[in-house]
C-alpha cells in the first residue's frame, strides 16, 4: 500500500490518502484511477480502455476460478487480469 | 465460424487490402468501428453479402470487401477490422489506420454503439484528425431505447461536425438515410467542419514544430498534424507505414526520426499519456452533452445474468449443461429425420438401380455411380444434416446472445495457467464449426506467440465433419448400452469428449509454452459485451443458410469424388485382396497397439481431405462387396461394426483418434496461410497426431491389461 500527501486547490494538505492498486479493489467497489505503471503496448492497451487519471473504474465480480476481474470502465465491462490490474493505481472512492 | 461467401477471401493475407480494384466511377466507402457494433451487420445489408456476425468482439478478422448502388452511383464498402483505437497496438489496428490514412476513402463510415457511445467516441475523434470526410453511424438505437438511454444524434452531429445517422441495422432501420449520408459526403454536398482535439500548448506547439519539418511531398500526402502527433507519441509502425505506402526514400525516413526524437525530448514520454487523456476527455464532454440515461442502472439486467453465469457457484455448472443440453437437443431430435432421409434416399436407389439395369449398363458402372458416389453421398447427408441442422441454430442463439465472451471469462485462468490467452476459448468455439475458421478466428489474439499456440492447438476441438462420428459412436456404443436414456448418455459421451479436448488443450498449450513457444502470457483485456435480444428467425435462417447448407455442401463436394476413389480402392484387388485390404494389413499392427485396427487407421488417412468421410470409408472397406450395406438406421451400422470385431473399446479409442489427430487438408492449408510458416504447419500436423498415438495406446494398453477388454 501506498500513503500520498496531494495538496489540494486550497493549498491545504490531505494526508493518508490510500492508494492500491486496481487488482486489490473489493468486488462492488468503485474507485478512481490516479495512474498506470503499466509500459510499452500494456500501457496504451490500458489507455485505449479509457483508463486515464480521474476515471471511475467499478470492480464487479471476479471469474469463477478467482481470476480475471470483471470491471465496469466507460459504460463497458472489462475483463482484466490481476496483471494487469495491478498496474493500474487507484483511489478507492467511499 | 465464417462459412459464407467470404472466408475464403478472409483467409487471404491483408496485402491488396489497401489497393481495391475499383471499377470506373466507382467510390471507396471505409467501414470503421470498435468491435461489436453492428459493423459487419451493417456492411452485410448495405451489399448483400453474408459476412459472420455474433455477440462478441472480433468475429471480422478481415477486410471484406462488398458492392452496392446509391442514385446511379457505385460504391465499394471495404470493412476494416473493428479497433477501438487506431494508435496501433495491434495489426488490426494498423490495418485500419493505414487503410483510412494511406487509401483515402471517399468516405469512412464510422460504426458506433448507441448503448455505449462514450467508449466509441474515442475511435471517432481518432478517425477525424485523419480526415474530415467521415459519416458517424450510431447503431443499435432500438438496445439503446430499451436500456432507456437517449441520444440527441443532431447535437453530436453539431458537437463532431460531420454527418450522424442513427440505425438499426438488424432491422434495416435507418440504411437509406446512412447511405444518402455517404453519398453526400462523397459529392462534396454537406458542409464539414471535422472536430479536432485540442491536447494543450505544449504538444500542440512540439506539433506544429515537427510539421514544419516535413518535406513539401509529405506535406501533400498526409494530414501533417496527424502525422507529427503519431511520430511525438513515438509510434514506430507509422515510419514503416509511410515508407510502405507513400514509398519514401530511407533518408527521409531517417531524417524524421531524428527530427521527431529532437521535440520529442523537451516532452519526454508524457506525449502519449496526454494524446489519449485529450481524447478521453473530449469523449466525456461530447457524451455528457448527447447521452441522456433515463435510467442510471442501465446495465441492471445484464449484471443480474453474469451475477449468476460467472458466478463462482454457477459458472462452471451452467457452461456445462448449456453445452450438454445443446447436444441432448441435437441428437434426441436428429434421430427421426435421419431415418426419414436414409429411407427417402433407400426407396431412390432402389429406382435408380432398375433404372441402370433397364439401360442395361455394365456392374462396374452402376457399382461405381450408384454403389459408390450415390451411397457415399446421400449417407452423409443423410447423417449430417439433420444434426447440424439443430446443432448451429442452437449455437449460434448462444454466440448472438453474448454467452461467449463469458465463457471465455470463465475459462481465463485455465489458460493464464497454461500460459496461453483467455481468448482462446472463442476460438475453440469457433472450431466446433470448422477449425480452418478457428485457426483465422485466432488473429483475434494480439501476441503472436499465444495465437501460435492458440493456431497449433485449434484442432483438438472437435469440427462439426467429426461430430456426427462422435455422435453416431456415442449413441450406438454408449447410449445403446444405457438403454432407456440412451440420447442423454450419448449427450453425456459427447460433453465428456468435448471436456477431454479442453484438457487436452490446456495441457498441450502449456507444453507448448515450455518447448517450442517459451514464454509468459502477454497482456489481457476481454470485453463482456451486453446482452443482447437474439432474433430467433433470422438466427435460424443465417445458420442454416450461411453454416449448415455451406458445410454439408462441401462434404457432399468432396465426398462425391471420395466415393468414388474408395470405391474403386475396395474393388480393384491385387494379389486376390483390394487396394483396401492391402493398406489396413499394413497399418494394422500399430492400429493393433492403438485400440483400433487397420481399416479405422486406414479409413483415418484417407479422410484427410474431410473428416466428415471417415465413417463412410470405413463403412465401405468393412463390407466385403466392396459397397455399403442397406444401413438404414444406426442399428445396422451397431451390428456391422460388432460383425467386424468392435468392442466398447474400439469405440472409445475411435472416438479419442477422432478428438487428437492430424488437421484436414483445408485446415492445414489455412495453417500455413494464417503462420506463413512451414515449421508451424509441420507442428500442427505433429502434435495432434502424437498426442492421439499415444493416449490411444495408453488406454487400450491400460484397459486390457486390466483385462477389461
Amino acid at each position: 500500500m501506498k500513503y500520498l500527501a496531494k495538496i489540494d486547490a486550497k493549498g491545504l494538505v490531505k494526508m493518508h490518502e490510500l492508494l492500491i492498486s486496481l487488482n486489490r479493489l473489493a468486488p462492488g467497489s468503485m474507485a478512481k484511477v490516479v495512474q498506470l505503471s503499466a509500459e510499452g503496448p500494456t500501457r496504451r492497451r490500458l489507455l485505449d480502455l479509457g483508463l486515464v487519471a480521474g476515471t471511475l473504474v467499478e470492480s464487479l465480480r471476479k471469474s469463477p476460478s478467482g481470476d480475471p476481474t470483471a470491471y465496469q470502465i466507460r459504460g463497458a465491462v472489462i475483463a482484466l487480469r490481476s496483471e494487469e490490474a495491478a498496474k493500474i493505481l487507484v483511489e478507492p472512492a467511499y | 465460424m465464417d462459412f459464407t461467401v467470404n472466408s475464403t477471401e478472409s483467409g487471404a493475407p491483408n496485402k491488396d487490402l489497401l489497393q481495391p480494384e475499383l471499377f470506373p466511377g466507382e467510390l471507396v466507402v471505409a467501414l470503421a468501428g470498435n468491435p461489436n457494433t453492428g459493423k459487419s451487420t451493417i456492411f452485410n445489408a448495405l451489399t448483400g453479402l453474408r459476412q459472420h456476425t455474433g455477440n462478441w468482439p472480433g468475429k471480422t478478422v478481415s477486410g471484406a470487401r462488398g458492392r452496392y448502388m446509391h442514385r446511379q452511383k457505385n460504391f465499394l464498402l471495404v470493412d476494416l477490422p473493428g479497433t477501438y483505437s487506431l494508435l496501433a497496438n495491434s495489426a488490426e489496428e494498423e490495418i485500419a489506420r493505414d487503410f483510412i490514412c494511406f487509401s483515402r476513402p471517399a468516405v469512412t463510415v464510422v460504426v458506433t454503439d448507441a448503448t455505449c457511445l462514450e467508449r466509441n467516441l474515442n475511435l471517432v475523434l481518432q478517425v477525424l484528425e485523419i480526415t474530415g470526410q467521415v459519416v458517424v453511424c450510431v447503431n443499435l438505437m432500438d438496445e439503446a431505447r430499451r436500456k432507456k438511454i437517449h441520444l440527441d444524434l443532431p447535437a453530436l452531429s453539431q458537437l463532431l461536425g460531420v454527418p450522424v445517422v442513427g440505425t438499426n441495422a438488424r432491422d434495416g432501420q435507418g440504411l437509406s438515410e446512412l447511405k444518402e449520408a455517404v453519398y453526400r459526403v462523397a459529392f462534396n454536398l454537406e458542409s464539414l467542419h471535422p472536430a479536432r482535439v485540442k491536447y494543450g500548448p505544449g504538444l500542440e506547439q512540439a506539433a506544429a514544430e515537427l510539421a514544419a519539418g516535413f518535406g513539401a511531398s509529405l506535406k501533400e500526402q498526409v494530414n501533417q498534424r496527424w502525422l507529427a502527433l503519431r511520430l511525438l507519441e513515438g509510434d514506430s509502425t507509422i515510419l514503416s507505414s509511410l515508407q510502405r505506402h507513400l514509398g519514401l526514400p530511407h533518408p527521409q525516413i531517417e531524417a524524421l526520426l531524428e527530427l521527431s526524437s529532437k521535440v520529442r525530448q523537451k516532452g519526454g514520454s508524457t506525449f502519449q499519456d496526454a494524446v489519449v487523456s485529450a481524447l478521453v476527455d473530449r469523449a466525456e464532454k461530447i457524451a455528457s452533452r448527447v447521452v441522456r440515461l433515463e435510467n442510471m442502472e442501465q446495465n441492471r439486467l445484464d449484471r443480474k445474468i453474469d451475477n449468476v453465469v460467472t458466478s463462482r457457484k454457477w459458472g462452471f455448472p451452467i457452461m456445462l449443461a448449456l453445452l450438454g443440453l445443446v447436444f441432448w437437443i441435437t441428437i434426441s431430435g436428429a434421430n427421426y429425420p435421419s431415418e426419414l432421409l436414409s429411407a427417402a434416399f433407400h426407396f431412390s436407389e432402389e429406382k435408380l438401380t432398375a433404372l441402370f439395369v433397364r439401360a442395361g449398363s455394365p456392374d462396374w458402372l452402376h457399382g461405381a455411380l450408384v454403389s459408390g458416389l450415390y451411397k457415399t453421398l446421400t449417407w452423409v447427408i443423410a447423417v449430417m444434416l439433420p444434426p447440424m441442422a439443430i446443432f448451429f441454430p442452437l449455437f449460434t442463439l448462444l454466440e448472438d446472445l453474448g454467452y461467449l465472451p463469458r465463457v471465455a471469462f470463465n475459462l481465463d485462468n485455465s489458460f493464464k495457467k497454461a500460459r496461453a490467452h483467455g481468448k482462446q476459448a472463442l476460438t475453440m468455439c469457433m472450431g466446433f464449426g470448422c477449425n480452418a475458421a478457428g485457426v483465422i478466428s485466432c488473429r483475434i489474439i494480439d501476441s503472436p506467440r499465444e495465437r501460435l499456440i492458440a493456431t497449433i492447438t485449434n484442432n483438438f476441438v472437435p469440427c462439426n465433419g467429426r461430430f456426427p462420428l462422435l455422435i453416431a459412436l456415442s449413441t450406438i456404443f454408449i447410449g445403446k448400452a444405457a438403454g432407456a436414456l440412451a440420447s442423454l448418455a450419448a449427450a453425456g459421451a459427447l460433453l465428456g469428449s468435448i471436456m477431454i479436448s479442453f484438457f487436452i488443450t490446456l495441457l498441450v498449450s502449456r507444453v507448448l509454452s515450455a518447448t517450442a513457444l517459451k514464454g509468459l502470457p502477454s497482456s489481457f483485456t476481454l470485453e463482456l459485451p451486453p446482452y443482447r435480444m437474439p432474433r430467433v428467425g433470422r438466427v435460424l435462417m443465417r445458420s442454416i443458410m450461411d453454416r449448415t447448407l455451406f458445410v454439408l455442401g462441401r462434404a457432399v463436394t468432396v465426398a462425391a469424388p471420395a466415393g468414388l476413389v474408395i470405391w474403386f480402392m475396395a474393388n480393384v484387388t491385387v494379389d486376390g485382396a483390394s487396394l483396401l485390404k492391402h493398406g489396413a494389413a499394413f497399418l494394422e499392427p500399430l492400429a493393433r497397439l492403438m485400440g483400433l485396427d487397420g481399416f479405422i487407421l486406414m479409413a483415418f488417412i484417407l479422410g484427410f481431405p474431410a473428416n466428415e468421410l471417415v465413417i463412410p470409408i470405413l463403412i465401405m472397406s468393412y463390407l466385403s462387396t466392396g459397397s455399403m450395406l442397406e444401413l438404414e438406421s444406426l442399428e445396422d451400422l451397431r451390428q456391422l461394426f460388432l460383425a467386424n470385431g468392435w468392442t466398447w473399446l474400439t469405440a472409445v479409442c475411435t472416438m479419442l483418434f477422432a478428438l487428437n489427430h492430424f488437421p484436414c487438408g483445408t485446415t492445414l492449408l489455412t495453417i500455413r496461410q494464417e503462420t506463413n510458416s512451414f515449421k508451424m504447419t509441420f507442428l500442427s500436423f505433429l502434435v495432434p497426431t502424437l498426442t492421439g498415438i499415444i493416449i490411444c495406446i495408453i488406454i487400450a494398453g491400460t484397459a486390457r491389461l486390466l483385462g477389461l477388454a
